[in-house]
C-alpha cells in the first residue's frame, strides 16, 4: 500500500512540470499539451483520495475532468487552426492582436 | 519495500523523466508521443488505485483521442519546429524561478494540511469498475452528466464553425 502523499507529491511535481511548460514554451501546441499534463495530476490525485477514503464520487470527479479536457482540446486546437490559416504562423510571440 | 512501492516508484520516475523531456523537446512530435507515455505511467497508477473504468477512460480518451488530434493537428499546421527564442530574455529564467516556487507552494501547502494521515478505508467489492461507476453516473450524477453532453455538442459545434472557410 503506497501511502496517499506519495501520490500528492507526485502530483506536485507534474503539476509544476506542467506550469513551467506553460510559462518556458513558445510552441502553442506544446503549452496546450502542458495544461493537459497539469489537468491529469490534479486527476491523480483525485483518484489518489478517491481509494484512501473509498469514495467514488472522486472518480466520477475524474470522468467529468477527462470530458472537459476533451472540449477543451477541440475548441483549441481549432482555434489555433484558424490562427495559423490568417496569420500563417502559430508562433505565440506574434499572437498580440485580438484581430482576425 | 513492498513490490507496490517498487512498481510506484518505477511508474513514478517514468513519469516525471516524460514530463520533463516532453518539456525540453524541441520537436513537437516528440513532445506529443513522450506525453503519450506519461498518460499512459499515470493509467498504471489509477489501476493500482483501484481505478480500473478511469484506468482504461484515460488511455482510450487522453492517450487515445485527444493526443490523436493534436499530432493530426501538429502535422497538418508542419509546427514541429516553431519559437525556440523567447521574446525577451528574462521569460526563462524567471519562469524557472516561478516554477519552483510553485512547487515549493504546492509541497509546503499540502504537508501543511497533513496532520494525520488517514488510514486507506475498507473498498466495498466492485470499487471504481465500470459497474460501480456507471451506476454513480445515472443515478446521483445524472444531471451533470447529461450537462457534460450539452458541453461536448457545444464544442464539437464550435470547433466546426472556428475551422469552416467562408466561402466569397
Amino acid at each position: 500500500m503506497v501511502p496517499v502523499s506519495y501520490y500528492v507529491g507526485l502530483s506536485a511535481v507534474l503539476f509544476s512540470i506542467g506550469a513551467l511548460g506553460v510559462l518556458i514554451r513558445r510552441n502553442p501546441i506544446v503549452i496546450f499539451m502542458s495544461v493537459e499534463l497539469m489537468l491529469n495530476s490534479a486527476n491523480l490525485v483525485l483518484v489518489a483520495y478517491a481509494r484512501t477514503y473509498a469514495e467514488l464520487s472522486g472518480q466520477i470527479f475524474v470522468f467529468f475532468v477527462m470530458t472537459v479536457a476533451a472540449a477543451e482540446v477541440a475548441v483549441g486546437l481549432a482555434l489555433i487552426v484558424t490562427i495559423f490559416r490568417t496569420r500563417k504562423s502559430i508562433d505565440i510571440d506574434q499572437m498580440n492582436i485580438l484581430k482576425g | 519495500m513492498t513490490p507496490t512501492l517498487i512498481l510506484f516508484f518505477i511508474l513514478a520516475l517514468a513519469a516525471v523523466a516524460s514530463a520533463l523531456a516532453m518539456l525540453f523537446a524541441r520537436n513537437a512530435i516528440i513532445a506529443a508521443l513522450l506525453l503519450i507515455v506519461n498518460f499512459m505511467t499515470v493509467a498504471i497508477l489509477y489501476l493500482i488505485l483501484e481505478a480500473p473504468f478511469i484506468a482504461v477512460a484515460q488511455v482510450t480518451v487522453y492517450a487515445g483521442a485527444i493526443m490523436v488530434l493534436f499530432l493530426f493537428v501538429i502535422m497538418l499546421l508542419g509546427a514541429e519546429q516553431t519559437g525556440r527564442t523567447p521574446a525577451r530574455w528574462w521569460l526563462q529564467p524567471a519562469s524557472l524561478v516561478l516554477g519552483g516556487l510553485l512547487l515549493v507552494e504546492i509541497v509546503v501547502i499540502f504537508m501543511g494540511l497533513f496532520t494525520a494521515p488517514p488510514a486507506a478505508a475498507k473498498l466495498p467489492s466492485g470499487f471504481g469498475s465500470p459497474v460501480a461507476v456507471g451506476e454513480a453516473l445515472f443515478s446521483r450524477y445524472a444531471l451533470p452528466f447529461e450537462a457534460t453532453s450539452i458541453l461536448l455538442l457545444i464544442a464539437m459545434i464550435g470547433a466546426i464553425v472556428l475551422t469552416r472557410v467562408e466561402k466569397k
